[in-house]
């Protein structure tokens, strides 16, 4: 250990990523996976309802073909929505 | 008016309920509030031996829910503080003993008499932390600064919420300065980012917790211990003071005395 690297111990600034930090990623990404767990069921219809409200302001959507997954994928999860569109609406 | 029934729970074991609900307890009691401590931890009763209370068990939650005996028969009065109650758990039952329903019952009862009614509920999110949350209208909840306690103490935020158990307030245990000053060890505000929680308090890793435990005398009766002053202030902010919420003065080793003493860091 160089002089150096002594005070910056002392002083609690090391190089290295403080392990704090990688306890506080892993625990968001635990948390969106604990938490969807919980609630997909209650959420996800909900969700696609007012997704269908904002979507059609816009957009003419075929309701019936709408698709809302979670999906996890390299240790990301994702909010997949597959939305078949029949046409644009005229300007506002 | 009828006193307040608060939980003190975890999802994972070992992280300090106990020791919270004993020393809260006592911190209150000082205070000159009537309290009452429930052990709900039918089956591995713990909450009697912190105190000091073991020998003088005669009856339990059990007897009192079946009715063998009265409620008032089951309370033992602490021998240092003469507003301080236990109602301990029966040691060779289990938690199917009692039903929600019944907690409800007592609860309610010992709220008629008393300012608090503090319930030490058990590891566990099954039977018994059913029990010993029926009939509380507020939650503390223990937590010490690891991924795993944080990860359970999310799960019960959102079981408490969906049992209409409104805004609980988390307690971090068992936290070590020096290592949150080197960035190994999370503090309050890094657990605060992650849950959707609001803080009460924040006691030390302490070995005077584990010397007043041998000794059965809780720690928030010690005025020189850093942790019972921690204590100590949970219990005033339940009452409704505004303390700022800092983790008292540390003495973590040479090397923070060092550290002081060269003006390196303040506090
Ligand atoms: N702040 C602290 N500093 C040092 N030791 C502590 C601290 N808090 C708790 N402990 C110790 O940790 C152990 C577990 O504490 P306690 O029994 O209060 O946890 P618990 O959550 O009630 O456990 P269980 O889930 O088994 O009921 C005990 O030996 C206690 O003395
Ligand atoms: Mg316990």
């Amino acid at each position: 250990m160089t002089v150096l690297q002594l005070l910056q111990r002392l002083w609690g600034k090391e190089s290295e990523r403080p392990s704090k930090e990688q306890a506080k990623e892993r625990l968001r990404l635990v948390l969106v996976h604990d938490r969807a767990g919980v609630t997909p069921d209650r959420v996800l219809p909900l969700l696609k309802d007012e997704l269908i409200a904002v979507i059609s302001k816009y957009m003419d959507i075929d309701e019936s073909g709408l698709d809302v997954t979670l999906s996890t994928e390299d240790s990301q999860m994702a909010l997949v929505a597959s939305i078949p569109i029949r046409g644009l609406r005229q300007r506002l | 008016m009828a006193g307040r029934v608060i939980v003190i729970t975890s999802g994972k074991g070992g992280v300090g309920k106990t020791t919270t609900t004993a020393n809260v307890g006592m911190a209150l009691a000082q205070l000159g509030r009537r309290v009452v401590l429930i052990d709900a931890d039918i089956g591995l009763r713990n909450l009697d031996v912190v105190l000091g209370l073991e020998n003088r068990i005669v009856y339990d939650l059990v007897h009192v829910a079946e009715g063998s005996c009265r409620l008032r028969q089951a309370l033992i009065r602490d021998k240092r503080c003469d507003t301080l109650f236990l109602l301990p758990a029966a040691q060779t039952r289990d938690k199917e003993a009692v039903a929600p329903e019944q907690m409800r019952k007592i609860t309610a009862d010992l709220a008629e008499e008393f300012d608090y009614v503090l319930v030490d509920s058990p590891a566990g999110i099954e039977r018994g932390f059913k029990n010993a949350i029926a009939g509380a209208s507020e939650a503390l909840i223990v937590t010490t600064p690891e991924v795993s306690a944080v990860r359970d103490a999310d799960r019960i935020i959102g079981l408490l919420e969906a049992a209409e158990l409104h805004e609980p307030r988390l307690i971090l245990n068992r936290v070590r300065l020096d290592m949150v000053r080197r960035g190994d060890m999370m503090n309050m505000d890094d657990v605060l980012e992650i849950l959707a929680i609001k803080p009460i308090g924040i006691i030390p890793d302490d070995e005077s917790i584990i010397v007043s435990t041998n000794r059965g005398e809780p720690v928030a009766l010690d005025p020189h211990s850093r942790a019972g002053q921690a204590y100590r202030e949970i219990a005033r902010r339940l009452e409704g003071e505004d303390l700022p919420l800092v983790p008292p003065q540390a003495t973590d080793g040479w090397i923070g005395r060092l550290r002081r003493f060269i003006g390196l860091q303040s506090r």
